[in-house]
């Protein structure tokens, strides 16, 4: 196991090499020369030549790759076209609340997802399963920036209950952990949660209804245990899967929330990139999906480690 | 009269004769789909839909670009206007009827493209195995690092707004997908004892894959991307709706969406409409998809 452990690791080298070149790429692939994502359109001649020197820009491609990976590795991710100040100090408070958001939506559909998918699994064929089954379809196919405005209608316009934008009174980007600030992310959180909602139902449906037809579990119910007996087995053997499922969950948040928060003008990592495509602002635009695809690859990481640690019985090459 | 009488005989003996005949396997799936009430209720409400929006200009009461300043965001109900009017005083229901169209085009599309292409590398790898497999694999392993919607936000913000950049991007989204699918049933298919069997006849690796792994493997792809027709839907009304894909004044429902977010103070329930209809039709593709994947008993 330990073995796989450390190739495991190693193997997410390159990956994050070819996901760095991917997002090296995004710029080359802008309509336009590169250099205009670095200098300002009015710029004269000599500037343009000056920077494409400066940058490298006049090299061949794998040279620029280079010198673009030894920026980044030291955190440089340039500097924004619209507000001149560097990449890296927006995306950072940004990460924060995106993380927030993510990580509240998870745990929202982790809970209600276990909870739904565990009755489904138990009971099958059940009216529980139906209406299970049910919300997870619902969950997976809603749009859910749309519902996010659906539930701005009902609990904020109409009934006048929850703040529908900010993060925080007055507009504030600042997160804090009061009641003041929380009630701005029920909604956004709820409208995130649906997602990993349905997808959790579904997993743990399945997961649970195959082990309720294992021999042990008809074992167990021969020795004579009572059912929440029976059921903590079965959560013990569940809980691996439905963890690793959640995990990558959570990494897709991340990566996809920038509908939601468009919709709350929720101030993190989405409403960046909303505002980076709009004002066509590559740099930032690259340095926030840059970061949020090493979230997501460092995550899939943390996953197969502890799931693999947690279950010695997947054997893995 | 007589003519019906004499078809419906027709139809009852040649029912019969089916019925005595053994039955294949597509008599099988559809059998056991005719008797799925959920698919078939879905179905119908897809098949509608597309009759609608492809008859859209017979169906749709008003012009979809005419607006009308002094009759904006009016409400449902309204005389001569069912589903009320828009931020520019264009009748909804038209633009509904005529938005789905290309909501349904970049929902579908890149998924067909991308079942094209994912099939072709997919059954390549699978059935290649070694240095290809490894090459086409590791390559969609990187785009398997991206969660989807963050690879379809940044491929398309990267292009800039269009639908061909959208349809561009929502492509190499699920390409990949339908990759790791295809080399998994290839994979498994190419070690069969029939296979094993033509090959010892003499039969050409194309051959091989023409006639006995794509007719075991175009299933259940088949299946999976149907699955993915309801999140391409959702991504590019989601693209549109942050202002890449569809541009304004073409009607989308992702676009309408956005252009009618600030409109949800004054006319809440007119506001939401677009995102009912995605909501419905990609609920219908994923119920469809699920009982043909129950019908044509794809695992997985």
């Amino acid at each position: 196991m330990f073995l796989y452990l450390v190739k495991r690791t190693i193997y997410a080298v390159p990956i994050a090499l070819a996901v760095g070149f991917v997002c090296f790429m995004l710029v080359q692939i802008a309509p336009g020369d590169p250099i205009n994502a670095i200098v300002p359109p009015d710029a004269s001649q000599e500037l343009l030549e000056q920077v494409r020197r400066d940058y490298g820009l006049d090299k061949p491609l794998p040279v620029q790759f280079g010198l673009w990976l030894m920026k980044v590795v030291q955190g440089d991710l340039g500097r924004s076209l619209a507000t001149g100040r560097p990449v890296w100090d927006d995306l950072s408070s940004a990460i924060g609340n995106t993380l927030t958001l993510a990580v509240a939506a998870s745990l929202i559909g982790f809970v209600l997802g276990c909870v739904l998918g565990g009755l489904a699994g138990t009971f099958r064929g059940s009216v529980l399963d139906r209406v299970a089954v049910t919300t997870a379809v619902a969950g997976v196919s809603v749009p859910h920036y749309w519902l996010g405005m659906v539930l701005v209608v009902i609990f904020s316009v109409q009934l006048n209950m929850l703040p529908a934008m900010g993060a925080g009174p007055g507009g504030s980007s600042d997160w804090a952990w009061d009641w003041e600030h929380l009630q701005h992310l029920v909604l956004p959180a709820v409208t995130l949660s649906v997602i990993p909602m349905g997808i959790v139902t579904r997993t743990v449906r399945g997961i649970v209804a195959e082990i309720m037809n294992q021999e042990f579990v008809t074992a167990l119910r021969g020795k004579g245990l009572t059912r929440m007996a029976i059921f903590l087995h079965v959560v013990k053997n569940a809980a691996p899967n439905a963890l690793a499922v959640m995990g990558l969950q959570l990494g897709y948040l991340m990566g996809g929330s920038i509908l939601v928060e468009t919709v709350f003008s929720w101030p993190g990592t989405g409403l960046l990139l909303n505002s980076a495509i709009f004002q066509r602002d590559l740099p930032v635009l690259q340095g926030t999906i840059l970061v949020l695809a090493m979230f997501f690859v460092a995550l899939n990481l943390c996953v197969d480690l502890v799931q693999t640690a947690l279950d010695p019985r997947i054997k893995r090459a | 009269m007589s003519t019906t009488t004499a078809a419906a005989a027709e139809l009852a003996v040649q029912a019969k004769e089916a019925a005595l005949r053994s039955e294949g396997y597509w008599a099988g799936v559809w059998k056991r789909l005719r008797r799925d009430p959920v698919t078939i209720v879905c179905a119908s409400i897809l098949l509608i839909m597309l009759l609608v929006i492809v008859f859209a200009p017979f169906v749709a009461p008003h012009d979809p670009y005419q607006g009308s300043m002094i009759r904006r965001l009016r409400p449902i109900g309204t005389d001569n206007h069912l589903l009320g009017t828009d931020e520019l005083g264009r009748d909804m229901l038209t633009r509904l009827i005529y938005g789905g169209r290309l909501s349904w085009f970049m929902g579908i599309v890149p998924v067909f493209l991308a079942f094209l292409i994912g099939t072709t590398l997919g059954v390549l790898a699978g059935f290649a195995g070694g240095r290809v497999n490894m090459l086409i694999m590791r390559v969609t392993d990187v785009f398997y690092a991206f969660p989807s919607v963050l690879l379809a936000v940044a491929i398309s913000g990267a292009l800039g707004a269009g639908i061909v950049n959208a349809i561009l991007a929502l492509t190499l989204v699920f390409v990949p997908q339908i990759i790791r699918v295809a080399e998994s049933v290839t994979t498994g298919v190419r070690n069969l004892d029939f296979v094993e069997a033509a090959r010892a006849s003499g039969a050409s690796g194309f051959t091989i894959v023409r006639v006995h792994v794509l007719g075991n493997v175009l299933g259940p792809i088949f299946v999976y991307a149907t699955s993915l027709i309801s999140v391409c839907m959702i991504l590019a009304s989601g693209l549109s709706f942050l202002g890449l894909g569809t541009r304004p004044p073409e009607p989308e429902w992702g676009l309408m969406l956005n252009t009618l977010r600030t409109a949800i103070y004054v006319q809440p329930w007119v506001a939401v409409l677009p995102g009912a209809c995605i909501f419905v039709t990609s609920i219908c593709f994923n119920l469809v998809s699920d009982g043909l994947r129950q019908a044509m008993d794809v695992k997985g």
